[in-house]
C-alpha cells in the first residue's frame, strides 16, 4: 500500500528542544551539546556562546516536575539568568561510558529531588566556580575578587563583568573544584520559589514528541499481545491467516509468551492482530479468580506465621486484657497504574548495535534490558528517554523495552515502533498489590488505646519484581508508613502495646510500584480504624489521635484540620481526617463531603498539609498534592481490577473507571516546611485521600466502609 | 483515495476508509499531537475539531469525515501565536505530563466558542476527558481565565 502520503520515507526527526529528550537519529546519537558542539563547563552545565544555559537532567519527567525542580537547585548555585535555562537528559549509555557521573536516574519513590539535591548543587555551584575562574584569568585578577549573578561575573574592584557565555569556553578546560559549600536555603533565589515550569509550551501545541511519537524513515509499527494469564505461554499462531492483510509486513512470536503483528502503521498492525487466530498455553494460574485470592488472602488473616515489622511491649496480652476490644477488617484491591499514555518503546538493531527511544522511569534499567535482549555488551547499546506521558511507577519496569527489542531483533536494520493498545496496558501489567488488613485494638476503662495488633495479608511487590532485595523472605517495603522509625516512613503513633506483621501470600498477578505504593492501603488501614476507634471510645477523632500522635504527624494534622474548619463544617457537610509519613514527608487531609438522601457522594473539598522539610517549588508542591487526590481518589471511588480465569478482567477505561473534572474537589494545600530533611512530593498525599474522604463519609452516614472501590456501595444514611 | 481537509489544508490519502480518523492523523497525515488513549471514545485524548465541534476521532471513521473540516492541535494557532485558551493554560502552568492536554485544549476552545462564559456546570458536562495526573482543578482555572481574557 503506498500513500500518496509517503510518511515512511520522510524524514521526520526530532530535534532535541522538541523531545526535550537527546533524539537524533543513528548511532552514536547524543544532546547536540554533549556532542562536543559547545563544550560543557561540567557534566551538569552548558552554557553556549549566547548564554543560553543548557542544565542536564538524569531523572525522568513524567508531569511531576522534576525537571524543573532540579533545573531551579542547579540554577541556584549557578547564578545563571533563569530566563535563559533549558534542558536536556543525557542518556544511560553516556552515563556508562563517563563512569555513572550523572549517578542514578531511576525517577520513582518521590526520589527525583531528594535524593540528588546535594549533587546536583555541587554541579551547579563548580560549574560557577569554573565560570568565575575563567572570567579572573582573562582578566588576569584574583578569582575571589569575582563574583557571579544572573549570568554576568564582576570584577568588585574595578567594576568589570563579562557573561557566562564569552567565558565558557574557558571555563570548560579549567580544573574542576572540590566540595563547595552550599547556599543556605534562606538565600535561595530560583529554588525554593513557585516558579512556573520549563516543559509546558510545547505541551500546548502538539509539539512535544512522546514515545508513542517518534517517527523514523523506514520505521515500522507493531501491535502486540501477551498470554493473558501471566506465567502461561504462546501455544501456537496463524500467521498465514492475516500475512496478506494490507500493510502487514511480519507476524512474530516474541519471548515465547506473546506475538506481534509488524506493519506499516499502527492501525493495520492492530487489526491483524485482533483477527489472528492464537492458542495460549495458560499453564496452571488459568483457574485463578478473584474469590480463590480473598481465600488465600483470608487464610493469611490468621495464619500463625507472620513477618513482623513493628512490635512494642506486648499487644496480644494487652488485647487479651483490654477492657474493651475492637475489631475490623479492611481490603484493598488490585489496581492498574493507567498513565495516559500506553506502554511503548521504539528499537533499531543492526546485528552490531541497539537503539531504543522510550518513556521510561529509569533508563538504565532500560539500558540493561536492551542489553540484554539484544544479546549485546551494554556499550553496544543505548536507551533515549522521551518525556512520558504518565508513569505512576508502571515505567519504572522495562517489559516493554525488552518486547520491542526482541522485535527489532527478528528485523535488523529496521526501526521498529512497538505501541500497546489500551487493553494490552490494562491487563499486561505489575498491580497495585492486593492485601486484606484486621486490626483489633484494646481500649482501657477511660477509652485510651493500649494495645493494636494489625495483620496484614497479601501480596509483596519485591516478591513480584525484585526477590533479590527481600530480607530473609521478608518483604521490608510492605511496612511503608508503619515503621517504628527512620527517615522514609515512621508509624505515627505512639501506642504502649504494637504489633504490625504481614503474611505474605502472593497470587501469581505480578504486583509492582503504583504511585504511593503501599502507603496507600497502609494508611487506610490505619487512619480509617483510628477513626473507628475513637469512635468507639467517643471521642472526637481528631482529639483521640492527637494524644498518640509524634510531634511532625501532630503539626500537619492540626494544620490541616485548622485550615479546613475541621468540627465547624458548613450545614450538610461532613469531615473526616488523616495523617500519614510516607516518602520521607508528613501529611495529612481533612476531606468535606456530603452524601445526598439517595447516597450520592459529594466531596466538596480537601485540605492537605505537608512537610515536606524543604520545598523546591511550592507552585508545584500545589500541582502534585491536587493531582495525587485525583489519583488516589479515583481508585477509592471506582479503582479495582478483578481476576477471572487467571487474566484480568478489566481492559479498558469503561470498566476501570476514573475520576474526571466533574467530581475534582477544591484542593487547598498547606504546605510546613519545616526544614532539615528533604522529603518527596509525588505520593505521600495519595495516601490521605481515601481515608480521611471514608472518615468523611462515616461522619455523614455512619456507614463505614471496609473494602474499596465506593462505587460498590450504596451510602444512603443508615 | 480519500480528500481530507486538515488544519486548512486539502490532502489526499489512499487509506481504508474504515480505519479511524486518529490513526490517520498520526500515521498518514503525520499530526502526532492527537493522541491515541483508549481506543473506545473514553477517554478525549484524541479529540479534533469537525466543524467547529469536539469529536473523540478515535471513534470516526475516516471515511465518514466527507468534506468536513478538520482542526487537530496542531492547527489551534497556526500562525504560532497562541490562543487565548493556550495562553491562559501557560500562565497557569496547567499540564503535568501533558500527554491528555491536547484534547483537553480542543474540547475547552469548542466549550468556549460555543458558549463564551460558562459556568462550572458547563465545564463539567463539557469537559469529560480523563487525566491521570490530575490536572482537573487547573482546567477549571484556565476555561475560567481564558473566558475573562
Ligand atoms: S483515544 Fe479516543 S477517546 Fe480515548
Ligand atoms: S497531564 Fe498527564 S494525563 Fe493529563
Amino acid at each position: 500500500m503506498i500513500d500518496t502520503i509517503k510518511l515512511d520515507r520522510r524524514a521526520f526527526l526530532v530535534g532535541t528542544a522538541a523531545a526535550g529528550a537527546g533524539f537524533s537519529l543513528g548511532f552514536g546519537a547524543s544532546p547536540a551539546a554533549a556532542q562536543g558542539a559547545v563544550p560543557e563547563v561540567n557534566a551538569w552545565v552548558v552554557i553556549r556562546p549566547d548564554d543560553g544555559v543548557v542544565i542536564r537532567i538524569a531523572r525522568s519527567e513524567m508531569g511531576q516536575g522534576t525537571l524543573t525542580g532540579l533545573a531551579q537547585l542547579v540554577a541556584e548555585e549557578l547564578e545563571c539568568d533563569w530566563s535563559k535555562v533549558s534542558t536536556e537528559f543525557p542518556t544511560p549509555g553516556q552515563n556508562v561510558a563517563r563512569n555513572r557521573v550523572w549517578r542514578n536516574f531511576s525517577t520513582g519513590g518521590s526520589r527525583g529531588i531528594r535524593e540528588s539535591h546535594d549533587y546536583v548543587r555541587q554541579g551547579g555551584a563548580a560549574a560557577r566556580d569554573m565560570l568565575i575562574r575563567a572570567a579572573a584569568a582573562e582578566w588576569n585578577v584574583p578569582a575571589g575578587e569575582c563574583a557571579a549573578a544572573n549570568s554576568t561575573i564582576t570584577h568588585r574592584p574595578s567594576g568589570r563583568t563579562t557573561t557566562y557565555g564569552k567565558v565558557a569556553a574557558a571555563a570548560s578546560r579549567l580544573q574542576p573544584p572540590g566540595e563547595i559549600a552550599l547556599k543556605p536555603v534562606a538565600d535561595w533565589k530560583i529554588a525554593g520559589k513557585p516558579l512556573n515550569r520549563l516543559d509546558t509550551a510545547d505541551k500546548l501545541t502538539g509539539k512535544l514528541v512522546y514515545g508513542a511519537d517518534i517517527k523514523m524513515p523506514g520505521m515500522l509499527t507493531a501491535a502486540i499481545k501477551a498470554c493473558p494469564v501471566v506465567g502461561g505461554k504462546l501455544g501456537s499462531f496463524d500467521a498465514a491467516s492475516v500475512r496478506s492483510m494490507p500493510g502487514v509486513k511480519h507476524v512474530l512470536a516474541v519471548d515465547g509468551n506473546a506475538v506481534a503483528v509488524v506493519a506499516d502503521t499502527y492501525w493495520q498492525a492492530h487489526l491483524a492482530l485482533e483477527k489472528l487466530p492464537i492458542v495460549w498455553d495458560k499453564g496452571p494460574n488459568a483457574s485463578v479468580s478473584s474469590a480463590s485470592i480473598d481465600t488465600m488472602l483470608d487464610e493469611g488473616l490468621g495464619a500463625a506465621q507472620a513477618f513482623v515489622g513493628n512490635r512494642q511491649g506486648d499487644a496480644t496480652a494487652a488485647i487479651a486484657g483490654a477492657a474493651r476490644r475492637i475489631e475490623a477488617t479492611y481490603s484493598f484491591p488490585y489496581q492498574n497504574h493507567a498513565p495516559m499514555e500506553p506502554m511503548n518503546a521504539t528499537a533499531l538493531y543492526t546485528g552490531q548495535r541497539c537503539e531504543v527511544w522510550c518513556p521510561t522511569q529509569n533508563g538504565e534499567a532500560a539500558l540493561a534490558a536492551t542489553a540484554e535482549a539484544a544479546g549485546l555488551p551494554v556499550q553496544s547499546c543505548d536507551v533515549h528517554k522521551t518525556m512520558l506521558g504518565g508513569g505512576f511507577g508502571r515505567r519504572g519496569r522495562s517489559d516493554y523495552v525488552r518486547q520491542a527489542v526482541l522485535v527489532a531483533k527478528q528485523i535488523p536494520g529496521v526501526p521498529v515502533k512497538l505501541l500497546w493498545s489500551r487493553e494490552e496496558d490494562m491487563t499486561q501489567c505489575a498491580f497495585h498489590p492486593i492485601t486484606k488488613c484486621k486490626l483489633t485494638g484494646a481500649l482501657d476503662a477511660a477509652g485510651n488505646l493500649t494495645g493494636l495488633h494489625m495483620r496484614i495479608s497479601g501480596q509483596s511487590i519485591l516478591a513480584s519484581l525484585l526477590p533479590q532485595n527481600l530480607q530473609n523472605g521478608m518483604d521490608p517495603v510492605v511496612f511503608q508508613g508503619l515503621n517504628p522509625g527512620g527517615a522514609e516512613g515512621q508509624f505515627g503513633y505512639d501506642i504502649p502495646n504494637l504489633l504490625i506483621d504481614h503474611a505474605m501470600r502472593n497470587p501469581h498477578i505480578l504486583a509492582g510500584f503504583w504511585r504511593g505504593v503501599n502507603a496507600n492501603q497502609n494508611a487506610l488501614y490505619v487512619e480509617c480504624f483510628m477513626d473507628e476507634l475513637a469512635r468507639a471510645a467517643n471521642q472526637d477523632p481528631l482529639e483521640f489521635r492527637r494524644k498518640m500522635l509524634r510531634p511532625k504527624h501532630r503539626v500537619v494534622l492540626e494544620a490541616a484540620a485548622e485550615k479546613a474548619n475541621y468540627g465547624r463544617a458548613p450545614a450538610g457537610r461532613h469531615h473526616g481526617l488523616a495523617q500519614v509519613m510516607a516518602f520521607g514527608s508528613y501529611v495529612a487531609a481533612c476531606a468535606e463531603v456530603s452524601v445526598d438522601a439517595r447516597g450520592a457522594l459529594k466531596v466538596h473539598k480537601i485540605v492537605a498539609a505537608t512537610d515536606c522539610g524543604v520545598a523546591v517549588n511550592p507552585a508545584q508542591i500545589h500541582r502534585q498534592v491536587a493531582g495525587s487526590f485525583v489519583y488516589g481518589l479515583s481508585a477509592m471511588l471506582y479503582g479495582e481490577c478483578t481476576v477471572k480465569d487467571g487474566a484480568i478482567e478489566q481492559t479498558n477505561f469503561d470498566a476501570y473507571n476514573v475520576m474526571r473534572i466533574d467530581e475534582m474537589p477544591e484542593v487547598e494545600t498547606v504546605l510546613v516546611a519545616s526544614g532539615g530533611f528533604w522529603g518527596g512530593v509525588g505520593e505521600p498525599t495519595i495516601a490521605v485521600a481515601a481515608p480521611a474522604v471514608l472518615n468523611a463519609i462515616f461522619a455523614a452516614t455512619g456507614k463505614r466502609v471496609r473494602d474499596l472501590p465506593l462505587v460498590k456501595h450504596d451510602l444512603r444514611r443508615v | 483515495m480519500i480528500a481530507l481537509n486538515v488544519n486548512g489544508r486539502e490532502t489526499r490519502i489512499d487509506v481504508d476508509p474504515q480505519t479511524p480518523l486518529l490513526w490517520v492523523l498520526r500515521d498518514h497525515v503525520g499530526l502526532t499531537g492527537t493522541k491515541y488513549g483508549c481506543g473506545i471514545a473514553q477517554c478525549g485524548a484524541c479529540t479534533v475539531h469537525i466543524d467547529g465541534q469536539p469529536v473523540r476521532s478515535c471513534g470516526l471513521p475516516v471515511g465518514d469525515v466527507g468534506s468536513a473540516k478538520i482542526v487537530t492541535i496542531e492547527g489551534l494557532a497556526p500562525a504560532g501565536i497562541l490562543t487565548k485558551v493556550q495562553k491562559a493554560w501557560l500562565d497557569l502552568d496547567v499540564p503535568q505530563c501533558g500527554y491528555c492536554q491536547s484534547g483537553m485544549l480542543m474540547a475547552a476552545s469548542a466549550l468556549l466558542a460555543a458558549t463564551p462564559n460558562p459556568t462550572d456546570a458547563d465545564i463539567d458536562a463539557a469537559m469529560t476527558n480523563i487525566c491521570r495526573c490530575g490536572t482537573y482543578q487547573q482546567v477549571r482555572a484556565a476555561i475560567h481565565a481564558a473566558a475573562k481574557a
